[in-house]
C-alpha cells in the first residue's frame, strides 16, 4: 500500500515538474512573502573561494539595480529587500543556500550563480519549489529549465560567433584549454563539432581542475602544438596562473592569440593587463560599449563602488536581469512565479548592452555578440559585433553540425 | 628533443616549488614530531606579506627582494608564537598537535579573509621575471621562464642555508642534539625549549619564503595554504621524516614525474597516477614512514 502511494506521489510530482505553462499551479508555488511593504529577493553568489574574484562584482551590480529601482518607487509599490548569501565556490553550498532563500526567507525571486556547476546544483531546488532563478552568466547551452531565466549568452550568442570570427581571421588550427567541469567540457564538445564542419583542426584539449595554479606543462603543450589560436574556457583565478605562464613561455597575442569567454574587465584588472594586452574576448557587453544606457550604468556603478571599478558582461546581465524581472512582475501585476513566467515573452529593456528582448519559449534573451581586444589600459575594445541581437538557440537546433550534440 | 628538455625543466621547476613548501615543514615535523597543519597558513602569510609590501613599495622588483626577508620574519614570528602559546604544551601528544594546529589554520584563514577580503588577490611580478631566456634558438626554441629559474634558485639557496645552519652553527649542533636524544641534550645543559622555538621560527620562516615564491606562480588567497599542504606532507613522508636529503630528492622526482605524466596524459590523470605511484612506493619502502626513531636532519 505504502509503496503504491509513494509511486503515485512520485508520478504526480514528476507530472507537476514537467508542466511548464502557467496552468494555475500557484497554490503549490513557493510562497513568497509579500505581505508587508517590501518584497524580498535572494542574491546567491560566491563571496569567497576561487570564484569570488568574479562573483562579488555580480552581487554589487545586482545591488545597484535594486537600489535604483527602490529609489524610483520599487516594484508594484513595494521596496525590494535583497538577502545576500555566499555560495562559497562550493556547489552543495549553493544548493543549501538556494533552499534557505526560498523556504526560510521566502524570496520572490533569486538572482545569481556563475559556474554551470553551481547552476546545475541549484536547478532542482528551484524546480522543486517552483521559484525563479535569474542566471546572469554566459554558459554552454543545452539546457532549459522552466524556473530559470538565462540573461547571459547561450552558445549561439557567444561561442559560435567567436568561432566565426576566428575563421574569418584565417585561424584554422586551434587548441582548447579549460577548467575541468561542465561548462568547458560541453563548450569544447560544441567547438569540436563546429571545427569539424568548418574545416578547422583541434590540435589538443587540456583541462585543469578549478582553482589549479600549475600551468607550465599546459603552456608547453600549447607552444609545441604551434596552433593558430587558443580557445580558453578557464574559469576563476586559474586564469591568473595560466596567463602568467603563457607569457613566461614566450607566447604572445601576436604569435598565438587566446580567445577567452570568461575573462571580463574585472578579471583583466586583477590578472594584470601586462599579461593580457592584445588577447581576445567574446562577450555581449564591454564597459566601452556605446550608448546612453551604458554611460548611465557605468557612471552609477563607479559612483557607488569607486572610480577604479570596471563594469563587465556578467555584471551587466545581472543588472539587466533585475530590471527584466521588474518589468515581468509589473506586466503580470503579481509576484507569483507562474504569472511572472507567463508574462515574460516579449519583455524588453534598454540595457547597457543595447535593447534586449525576452524569448518566452526558451526563457533566454536576444543579445548582440561582440568580440573585443584587451587594451593596455585594462579595458576591452570591440573589434567586431553581430550587428543585431541574435535569437537564443540553446540547443543549437539551427545548426546542422550540432545535430549530434546535447 | 626540445619538448623533453622543456618538460624536464618544467618538472624541476614544479619540484622547486614543492621543495620550498616542504622544507620548513621538514624541520618542524622532523625536529619536533609536530604535525603542523598551520604550515600552509604560514605560506599564505608570506604571500600576503608580499602583497602588502607591494602596495607600499611601487617597484615590483624591490618589493619582491624586501619581501623575502620580511616574509621570513613575519611567518617565523607567527610560528614561534604558535609554538610558545600552544605547541610546547603538547610535545608528547602528536595527534593533539594535529588537531590544535588544524584549528589554528582555520582561524588564520578566517583572519586573512577578514583582513584582506575573501576574493583572491595578485601581485605584479617584476618585469625581469615575466620573460624567459632562450637556451636553444632556431625553429623550435627551448626557453626557460625567468620566474621559474628564480624559484629554483631560491629553493637551492634555502636548502643550502638550512643545511649549513644545521651542520656548522652552534644552533645547528644543538638542534641535532635535541633530535637525537632530547633528555641527554637537556642534561648536557641545552635549553631544549629554546631550541624548539628557534627551530620552529626557522621552519615557519621558510614557509614564508615559499609564500613569496608562490606569488610568482598564481593568485594569493585565504585557502592557498590548504592547496599546498598535502603536497608538502607527501614530499616529507615519502622522503623520510626529518630527512632533508630525502625531501630534496623526492620533491624533484615528484615534480618531473608530474610534468611527464601531465604531458603524456592530462592534468587530472597525472595527479591520480602520481598518487598511485606514491602509494606503491610506500608499500615497497615504508621506511619513509617509520624513521621516527632514527630521525636526523643532515
Amino acid at each position: 500500500m505504502a509503496g503504491t502511494a509513494a509511486l503515485a506521489a512520485v508520478v504526480a510530482l514528476s507530472a507537476c515538474g514537467a508542466k511548464t505553462d502557467a496552468g494555475g499551479s500557484s497554490d503549490k508555488a513557493a510562497q513568497a512573502d509579500v505581505s508587508g511593504d517590501t518584497v524580498k529577493v535572494g542574491l546567491l553568489n560566491s563571496l569567497s573561494g576561487t570564484m569570488a574574484i568574479s562573483e562579488v562584482t555580480v552581487r554589487d551590480s545586482l545591488k545597484l539595480a535594486i537600489d535604483e529601482i527602490n529609489a524610483s518607487g520599487g516594484v508594484l509599490g513595494k521596496k525590494i529587500k535583497p538577502i545576500s548569501e555566499d555560495g562559497a565556490s562550493d556547489w552543495p553550498t549553493f544548493a543549501e543556500k538556494a533552499s534557505k532563500l526560498i523556504k526560510e526567507d521566502r524570496v520572490a525571486a533569486t538572482f545569481g550563480c556563475w559556474t554551470s556547476a553551481s547552476r546545475k546544483a541549484v536547478k532542482p531546488v528551484f524546480e522543486k519549489n517552483k521559484s525563479l532563478l535569474f542566471y546572469p552568466v554566459q554558459y554552454e547551452g543545452l539546457e532549459e529549465s522552466p524556473y530559470i531565466f538565462y540573461t547571459g549568452a547561450t552558445t549561439n550568442q557567444q561561442i559560435v560567433p567567436a568561432l566565426d570570427y576566428l575563421k574569418s581571421q584565417g585561424k584554422k588550427k586551434i587548441y582548447l584549454v579549460g577548467s575541468d567541469y561542465v561548462f568547458p567540457r560541453t563548450a569544447n564538445k560544441i567547438i569540436k563539432a563546429y571545427a569539424k564542419a568548418n574545416g578547422m583542426t583541434v590540435l589538443g584539449e587540456d583541462y585543469a581542475p578549478l582553482g589549479s595554479t600549475e600551468f607550465s606543462t599546459i603552456a608547453n603543450k600549447v607552444k609545441a602544438a604551434k596552433a593558430d589560436a587558443v580557445f580558453n574556457t578557464l574559469n576563476g583565478d586559474s586564469n591568473v596562473a595560466f596567463f602568467k605562464e603563457y607569457k613566461s613561455a614566450g607566447l604572445t597575442a601576436k604569435s598565438m592569440p587566446v580567445v577567452s569567454v570568461s575573462i571580463a574587465e574585472e578579471e583583466v584588472k586583477s590578472i594584470g593587463s601586462q599579461y593580457l594586452a592584445g588577447q581576445l574576448t567574446a562577450w555581449n557587453y564591454y564597459q566601452t560599449t556605446p550608448g546612453a544606457a551604458n554611460t548611465k550604468f557605468v557612471k552609477a556603478y563607479k559612483a557607488k563602488y569607486g572610480q577604479g571599478k570596471p563594469t563587465s558582461d556578467p555584471m551587466e546581465a545581472a543588472y539587466t536581469s533585475v530590471y527584466l524581472w521588474k518589468a515581468m512582475v509589473e506586466k503580470a501585476k503579481s509576484f507569483d512565479p507562474e504569472k511572472v513566467k507567463a508574462a515574460s515573452d516579449g519583455i524588453t529593456f534598454d540595457a547597457p548592452e543595447g535593447k534586449v528582448t525576452v524569448d518566452g519559449a526558451s526563457q533566454h534573451i536576444r543579445k548582440t555578440a561582440r568580440i573585443g581586444r584587451i587594451g593596455t589600459d585594462g579595458l576591452i575594445e570591440q573589434v567586431w559585433d553581430s550587428g543585431k541581437p541574435i535569437k537564443p538557440d540553446p540547443f543549437l537546433k539551427g545548426y546542422s553540425w550540432a545535430s549530434g550534440l546535447s | 628533443m626540445t619538448v623533453i628538455f622543456g618538460q624536464t625543466f618544467t618538472g624541476i621547476s614544479i619540484g622547486a616549488v614543492l621543495l620550498l613548501i616542504a622544507l620548513g615543514l621538514s624541520l618542524t615535523f622532523g625536529q619536533m614530531n609536530v604535525i603542523n597543519m598551520a604550515h600552509g597558513e604560514f605560506i599564505m602569510a608570506g604571500a600576503y606579506t608580499t602583497y602588502v609590501l607591494q602596495k607600499s613599495i611601487s617597484s615590483a622588483g624591490l618589493s619582491l627582494l624586501v619581501a623575502l626577508p620580511v616574509a621570513f620574519l613575519v611567518s617565523g614570528a607567527l610560528g614561534a608564537l604558535l609554538e610558545w602559546l600552544l605547541i610546547r604544551r603538547l610535545y608528547l601528544r602528536p595527534l593533539d598537535t594535529l588537531l590544535v594546529t588544524w584549528g589554528v589554520s582555520l582561524m588564520l584563514q578566517q583572519l586573512a579573509r577578514d583582513i584582506f577580503g575573501a576574493p583572491n588577490v595578485q601581485t605584479r611580478a617584476p618585469e625581469l621575471l615575466t620573460g624567459n631566456i632562450t637556451v636553444i634558438g632556431g625553429d623550435d626554441p627551448l626557453t626557460f621562464a625567468n620566474s621559474r629559474l628564480f624559484i629554483l634558485g631560491l629553493a637551492i639557496a634555502a636548502v643550502v642555508a638550512l643545511s649549513l645552519t644545521l651542520r656548522l652553527t652552534p644552533l645547528g649542533r644543538r638542534i641535532r642534539a635535541v633530535v637525537q636524544n632530547r633528555d641527554l641534550a637537556e642534561v648536557s645543559g641545552i635549553s631544549t625549549g629554546r631550541v624548539d622555538r628557534t627551530a620552529f621560527f626557522i621552519g615557519s620562516g621558510l614557509a614564508g619564503v615559499a609564500g613569496v615564491a608562490l606569488t610568482l606562480v598564481g593568485p594569493i588567497g585565504p585557502t592557498m595554504g590548504t592547496n599546498v599542504i598535502i603536497d608538502a606532507f607527501l614530499v616529507i613522508v615519502v622522503g623520510g621524516i626529518g630527512q632533508l636529503k630525502g625531501s630534496v630528492i623526492v620533491a624533484f622526482v615528484l615534480g618531473v614525474l608530474q610534468s611527464v605524466l601531465e604531458y603524456s596524459t592530462t592534468v587530472s590523470v597525472a595527479k591520480v597516477l602520481v598518487l598511485v605511484a606514491i602509494v606503491a612506493f610506500l608499500q615497497w619502502r615504508p621506511q619513509g614512514l617509520y624513521t621516527l626513531r632514527t630521525r636526523s636532519l643532515v
